[in-house]
């Protein structure tokens, strides 16, 4: 039955489901038990499954993570909450020289049913060491999924889908999205974990976000749509691996690709969809890829300068007029 | 201690010795290429450490594991081959010498990076908490890894959750060439427990005895009080930090000294090692810690003659080890892709 749920509580839901149904699921993460979470993702669970299953523990990022990492190795599912993703940096050895790399260097011998969930993003004026998305540093280690949802019903799907799944997922989830209402249906059977969505059919060009940006380029496609621009709205819904297909479908069909990020724009996710789609699709584009990204910057405290560095959706419009030159036209 | 498990003692430390000194022939040759970090010196522990442990218990080892790998019973054949790289190896030829695993032996992974046994062992220790089963982790760690922040986050959940894990240092005086009253405050490691309440104790590791008598006594305290144990043993590895160091740095009186210790045996002594040579050891007169042979020969447990046949053993086991990766095929890269993606079970990806 399809409820009106916030992305919190849709994550919630989905470990409550997991939890229940699988003895092997356990949570653990600072502040994930009797506090109930920062972004309250875990609140209930420690009554209701007790301490030994919903873990706080000390502020040790990366041996944390390694415990999630040493009982995956012996078939547990656990579930790591790293508080946000400037944190995670502490937990990368755990992360990218662990659980990424032991199923492949063991020679296939160990599952690694691992799951991280990682706030992140730009919220609200928590200023340079609090506003990082890093996105880009995940995708760069083969051996890790990276998961980014956008919507309660994919944050249901996709963490349940996750926490199932026999490999490493990293599961980005936006702080400003927690508190974003959406219908979740939990009967529905769920695409792919991977598999990107349409969110907007159109010819004129293709928007391509994630996470947060996902919302925005929808957003923009609805403004493009009063100037009689049709754009396709893309959902990547995951960085590693990317659904390829749908992306090159989609420009093969509208010739133009705007691709639309958070993150720092250099070496970010952005870079490698435009230098991916640039060689698989050459022929049938009509411009080269574009992007609108995060500047190069630590971000500002200053609110102001902060909602600056960052694409808004107001950007998006511009650029996705450019790429189709919308705006020669509207000036003549 | 029975009979039957001091020669099994003996046999893990000399084929450990000999499957070392036979690998650093077969890198010098070119067979061997990458890191590789060698264990002679330091037999005691793995022969002492790994023989207390049960079929049930996990091991979580460092890049020096091959010996480890040996006495846990893993095949020489599959330790070589790993070594050569090749299909029959351990880890099938993805992992080398410092990341060796079997599963079905419980033998959890040789890291790389120093303190990351650490995290992996009290993480297999909450399961089996969480399990509530009678089984525990050892966790290997040298003493060069003592001052990484894992080393005090683990410790302290370890401590904290009561989780069923065996700290064992393997303290060889030397993180790579920096000496431990260089790179510790404290260099009593086994002190630094107390910070945890962890019970420890400081064991003499060149004594195979005393290391498997410690151990099957931290072991009982496990399984009968719960909540984790802490080894230290003192030991000395005869060789550089890896086949690319040579050593240098330590002061020949020193290695000296502890090659008088051998953990190895009177009549191991009579084998030609490189390290050390039977000559060198001869200088040194009567080593007072060559004390596994001699005390089971004056226990009556041992007799010359088998020493000898013990000898041949291991080294027709080694050589058959080395033909046999000779002999053994190198993965492919289609092996490589299916290790990597042996967690995704035939998932059919969206990737064009």
């Amino acid at each position: 039955m399809t409820q009106e749920l916030l992305y919190w509580q849709a994550l919630n839901r989905a470990l409550d489901a997991e939890m229940a149904a699988d003895e092997s699921v356990f949570i653990l993460g600072e502040d994930v038990g009797l506090y109930g979470g920062s972004y309250r993702v875990t609140e209930g669970l420690y009554a209701k499954y007790g301490e030994a299953r919903v873990r706080d523990t000390p502020i040790s990022e990366n041996s944390f993570t390694g415990l999630g990492v040493g009982a995956a190795l012996v078939g547990m599912r656990p579930v790591v909450e790293i508080m946000t993703i400037n944190f995670a940096m502490l937990a990368l050895d755990s992360i990218v020289n662990g659980a990424a790399k032991i199923p492949f260097m063991s020679g296939g011998q160990f599952p690694m049913p691992l799951v991280i969930r990682v706030p992140g993003g730009i919220a609200r004026q928590l200023a340079a060491q609090h506003a990082q998305r890093l996105e880009s540093m995940f995708m760069n280690v083969p051996g890790l999924r990276v998961a980014v949802p956008a919507t309660p019903q994919d944050a249901y799907w996709q963490l349940r889908q996750a926490i199932a799944s026999d490999e490493p997922v990293v599961l980005l989830e936006h702080e400003v999205l927690y508190f974003t209402k959406g219908p979740v249906d939990p009967m529905a059977e769920p695409p792919p974990i991977h598999q990107a969505a349409i969110r907007r059919s159109g010819k004129d060009l293709t928007l391509i976000g994630y996470s947060r940006s996902a919302l925005q380029v929808q957003e923009a496609a609805v403004e493009l749509a009063k100037e009689g621009i049709e754009a396709e709205a893309i959902d990547l819904r995951s960085l590693n691996p990317i659904d390829w297909q749908t992306l090159i479908d989609s420009v093969n069909k509208t010739h133009r690709a705007l691709i639309v990020e958070e993150d720092c724009r250099h070496a970010g996710a952005g870079a490698e969809i435009a230098a991916s789609l640039a060689e698989r699709c050459f022929f049938s584009l009509d411009a080269p890829v574009q992007r609108v990204a995060g500047l190069d910057l630590p971000t500002p405290y200053n609110g102001a300068l902060e909602a600056a560095s960052i694409p808004r959706v107001a950007d998006i419009v511009a650029a996705a007029r450019a790429l189709i030159g919308a705006k020669e036209k509207a000036a003549a | 201690m029975e009979r039957e498990m001091m020669h099994r003692l003996l046999r893990d430390m000399l084929l450990s010795r000999v499957f070392e000194e036979r690998a650093a022939e077969e890198y010098q040759k070119g067979n061997i290429v990458g890191f590789l970090h060698l264990y002679p010196g330091e037999e005691a522990v793995a022969a002492g450490v790994i023989n207390a442990a049960g079929p049930a218990d996990y091991i979580v080892s460092t890049y020096r594991e091959h010996a480890h790998a040996l006495v846990r019973g893993v095949p020489a054949r599959a330790v070589m081959a790993e070594l050569f790289g090749r299909a029959t190896g351990m880890s099938g030829g993805m992992g080398g010498s410092m990341h060796m695993f079997d599963r079905q032996r419980r033998f959890m992974g040789g890291y790389g990076i120093v303190g990351e046994t650490y995290p992996i062992a009290i993480g297999i220790g909450y399961a089996v908490m969480l399990r509530a089963l009678p089984e525990t982790v050892i966790c290997f760690f040298g003493d060069g890894a003592v001052p990484q922040g894992t080393f005090h986050e683990s410790l302290n959940m370890a401590a904290l959750w009561r989780l069923p894990v065996l700290f064992v240092c393997e303290n060889n005086h030397y993180a790579i060439g920096t000496e431990i009253h260089r790179h510790s405050a404290v260099p009593e490691v086994y002190k630094r427990a107390a910070a945890y309440n962890i019970p420890a104790e400081k064991v003499d590791g060149m004594d195979v005895l005393k290391v498997y008598a410690a151990t099957r006594h931290a072991l009982d305290r496990i399984r009968r009080a719960g909540g984790p144990q802490f080894l230290e043993f003192e030991t000395y590895r005869y060789r550089g930090h890896s086949m690319a160091d040579p050593g240098a740095y330590r002061p020949p009186v020193e290695v000296k000294a502890f090659q008088a210790i051998d953990p190895l045996t009177v009549g191991a002594r009579a084998i030609e090692f490189r390290y050390p040579t039977a000559a060198e050891l001869a200088e040194v007169g009567p080593d007072n810690i060559g004390r596994l042979t001699e005390h089971m020969i004056s226990a009556g447990h041992l007799e010359e003659a088998e020493i000898a046949q013990l000898r041949k053993d291991v080294e027709a086991e080694v050589e058959d080890a080395v033909q046999f990766s000779l002999a053994s095929p190198q993965p492919t890269m289609d092996d490589a892709w299916r290790h990597l993606h042996c967690n995704r079970h035939h998932e059919q990806l969206l990737t064009a």
